[in-house]
């Protein structure tokens, strides 16, 4: 019985569930919001979903997974291409081989990680662009991004707990 | 036994070596990548293109109900302000009102006058509408994705408009999605004209709301209020399509508001105004004869 091909089927479903919502969050952050102000500040979503994977899962979420993710958002979002697939490789990286620092500890460490984490990345991405279109972008508009990003954290990790906990606990 | 686990201790060195290789090699294929997008190869622009192609659809599909959500909270808001709304309203349309009777002479005069002198008028310009499908928003890049592309007729460096108003122009063209770079952007300069005193101006985005004025020779008193329209210098946009007003002159620093907002936009019309553009990453089999 175990091993069966639909048993089998439904184990990489399961198992390339990390990704897809990863790939999901790229594809929301792209819908325009038609929100005034929310444009300048929109939060970058799929680098939460990088992060709590990288912790969680890191086998779910490997390093050319994540690379492959941040070139698909660079093509959306119209960044220079390799912006997004080094961040978020980074990402994984340092999240990954720092995940047992995270385990059982309290959702609100887990949070200032992601704070940390993500300010790196955001500075990381401000130095890039900057250096690639040669222009120093005005810091403000992505400090306001990146407390976005912060502040949609609770909100997504939640969501990604409960599908962990209900798809995730055999796979 | 003993010689087994070494042997599975050698193998699980070799990979976490092989995962170290892994990593490194992806980290280097990402600065590859940059510095291959800032040469502007066919090979990077041919593969940004297939996967926009791909993506583009499902987000059309996506920004459906999105695009709905937001037309309730818009609903909702303009409800709290319609009594101010109104008043204004009823103010602009007594001034419209005043205008259409000038325009209605002055076209009158204009089509007497070119009848005059025998006045070979520009070619019609050829317009698609295309949706706005994707707008990542943030500081970092101001474009936008609509769902048309070379199928329905548009090509690099058309203007794209919304409504009246010049909002920025084609960067890239798959065959059924494209790229708006927005005025706001960084990479994007269009001349332009200051309406009432024709001073001669580059508006350069700098991903802020409001793109600056640059090269304004120092003698053309800039002020708050004045209309910026497109020159037409370069060949790109036709002349006098509004782009926006001055918002503010400080230290010698010249900001435009544009007319239309980013996130105003869900239409747009992509204009074919017959001009060649200025777009030299453009090959040669690509571009149509003029």
């Amino acid at each position: 019985m175990k091993g069966s091909l639909l048993q089998r089927i439904n184990q990489m479903i399961r198992q390339l569930l990390p990704v897809s919502l990863v790939l999901i969050l790229i594809l929301v952050n792209a819908l325009p919001s038609r929100l005034p102000g929310f444009a300048a500040v929109a939060p970058l979503l799929p680098l939460i979903g990088v992060y709590y994977w990288s912790i969680y899962r890191p086998d779910l979420m490997p390093p050319a997974m994540a690379f492959g993710l941040g070139l698909l958002n660079d093509v959306i979002a119209g960044l220079p291409l390799g912006v997004s697939s080094l961040i978020y490789l980074l990402v994984q990286g340092m999240t990954a081989s720092q995940r047992r620092f995270f385990h059982g500890k309290p959702f609100r460490i887990a949070w200032w990680g992601f704070g940390l984490v993500s300010s790196g990345a955001f500075i990381l991405q401000w130095l890039l662009v900057s250096a690639l279109v040669k222009h120093a972008l005005e810091p403000r508009a992505v400090v306001f991004e990146f407390l976005m990003t912060l502040f949609f954290y609770p909100l997504l990790s939640w969501l990604f707990a409960r599908t962990q906990l209900a798809l995730l606990r055999s796979a | 036994m003993k010689q087994h686990s070494g042997a599975l201790g050698r193998l699980a060195t070799l990979r976490q070596l092989a995962q170290r290789f892994t990593f490194l090699a992806l980290a280097i294929a990402s600065f590859g990548l940059m510095l291959l997008g800032k040469a502007d190869t066919v090979l990077v622009e041919r593969m940004r293109l297939a996967i926009s192609d791909t993506v583009v659809p499902i987000l059309d599909v996506m920004s459906r109900p999105a695009g709905t959500i937001a037309d309730v909270v818009s609903g909702v808001r303009e409800l709290a302000t319609l009594r101010a709304e109104n008043v204004r309203l009823r103010e602009e349309n007594a001034n419209l009102m005043h205008w259409q009777t000038l325009a209605r002479q002055l076209d009158n005069e204009n089509r007497s006058l070119r009848g005059q002198l025998n006045f070979v008028p520009d070619p019609d310009p050829s317009f698609v509408t295309a949706r706005v499908v994707g707008d990542t928003g943030g500081a970092f890049v101001h474009s936008m994705l609509v769902n048309s592309g070379a199928r329905e007729g548009i090509r690099k460096g058309q203007a794209v408009i919304a409504g009246e108003f010049l909002i920025g122009r084609i960067a890239e063209v798959g065959q059924r999605s494209s790229r708006v770079l927005l005025l706001t952007d960084i990479n994007s300069h269009i001349p332009v004209l200051l309406e009432s005193s024709r001073a001669k101006a580059i508006l350069t985005g700098d991903n802020s709301d409001r793109p600056r004025l640059n090269y304004l020779s120092p003698n053309s008193n800039a002020a708050p209020g004045d209309r910026v329209v497109s020159s037409g210098h370069g060949g790109a946009f036709p002349p006098g399509v509004p782009i926006g007003v001055v918002s503010s002159v400080q230290d010698g620093i010249v900001r435009v508001e544009p007319f239309v907002h980013r996130y105003q936009l869900e239409y747009v019309t992509v204009v074919d105004y017959g001009l060649a553009g200025i777009m030299p990453s453009d090959p040669p089999s690509e571009g149509r004869e003029r």
